[in-house]
């Protein structure tokens, strides 16, 4: 039996990194680092400065090669404290996500080096990377950024990505 | 479109290499064909890059996948190759679309409907899936599904 049949995407909990007032609306945004439409989104919803947002990792290795160790990375800095800030450093140059530029975040966020380094390989960071993507395939998730709302009465609803900034790519008007 | 209970049609796509995959293929295995309408589009990229980053969860429930399109077999090769995808692909190219009118799937437009076919080891066909648009995406969760039913 596979852990991969649908579900419904599960609402925030004290194992998600969680940021914003509490009194505004809650975003679930399921995004890779690597991904430059979540970069574009991230800029959009750092102007809706009323709403909570939960960000959850959905990295997809072929498309997005170095995507995995980028959230890996956030994990291991997330044991330091420092999730977000590593997220913003992360988003801020979607480019540069090889192990060096890696490097070079945690020093300026001033991250224990060594134990970043540890701890971004260990198997808890995978783990953790992992849950939150299985959990977004469960819930029918199939591309980055995929955003959800959590509603009042605790449905978690999807929005629509237009909503939030410009649309992903070329419309695909032809297939249609 | 092909449903559950039927059996599939006779066929013969063409593999990477260039060899035949027909019904013989199937037997004793449980296999998902994937109709895709074309190599490097957007949705089709997605598509196979979300059930490529599943692939051992599908093993893991006995279930081989394949890439199905209308592209030739070497446009096909490119496209995954630039992806890093590893599913195999089988090639509807020559006559055009004459496996995926055999399942029903032949979109006017000259390319396959995205389409989910699962097929028994015994040659039947267990689950079918046509997305509303061929933009639309089916999340892989829907195969799991399928698989688990």
């Amino acid at each position: 039996m596979s852990d991969l049949g649908s579900a419904p995407i599960p609402g925030v909990s004290d194992q998600d990194h969680v940021r914003g007032p509490n009194d505004g609306r809650t975003l679930i945004v399921y995004a890779d680092f690597e991904c430059p439409f979540c970069a574009a989104l991230e800029i959009r919803l750092r102007t809706l400065r009323e709403d909570r947002i939960v960000f959850r990792h959905f990295p997809v290795r072929s498309s997005h090669p170095r995507a995995w160790p980028a959230a890996c990375a956030a994990e291991a800095a997330g044991l330091q404290g420092r999730f977000w800030e590593m997220h913003d450093e992360l988003f801020a140059d979607p480019a540069r996500l090889e192990d060096p530029h890696l490097w070079d975040r945690a020093r300026r966020l001033g991250l224990e080096l060594e134990r970043f380094d540890r701890d971004r390989r260990a198997g808890a960071a995978r783990d953790r990377v992992k849950r939150d993507f299985r959990s977004g395939v469960r819930g029918g998730v199939v591309t980055t950024p995929t955003i959800f709302e959590l509603a009042e009465d605790g449905a978690v609803v999807q929005l629509g990505r237009e909503q939030f900034g410009p649309a992903r790519g070329p419309e695909w008007t032809s297939e249609r | 479109m092909i449903r559950a209970g039927d059996p599939v049609p006779d066929f013969t796509l063409k593999r990477g290499d260039g060899s035949d995959f027909t019904p013989a293929d199937l037997e004793g295995q449980t296999t998902v064909l994937v109709f895709y309408p074309f190599a490097f589009s957007p949705v089709c990229t997605d598509q196979l890059n979300l059930y490529e980053e599943v692939l051992d969860d599908f093993k893991a429930q006995g279930a081989t996948l394949y890439g199905v399109s209308c592209d030739a077999g070497w446009s096909q090769t490119a496209f995954v190759e630039k992806l890093g995808v590893t599913i195999d692909q089988l090639s509807d190219f020559e006559p055009k679309g004459e496996v995926s009118r055999a399942f029903g799937v032949y979109h006017p437009g000259g390319f396959p409907q995205r389409a989910l076919v699962i097929v028994g080891p015994d040659k039947l066909v267990r689950w079918s899936y046509q997305a509303d648009s061929p933009g639309d995406l089916p999340g892989a969760n829907l195969i799991f599904d399928a698989l688990a039913a």
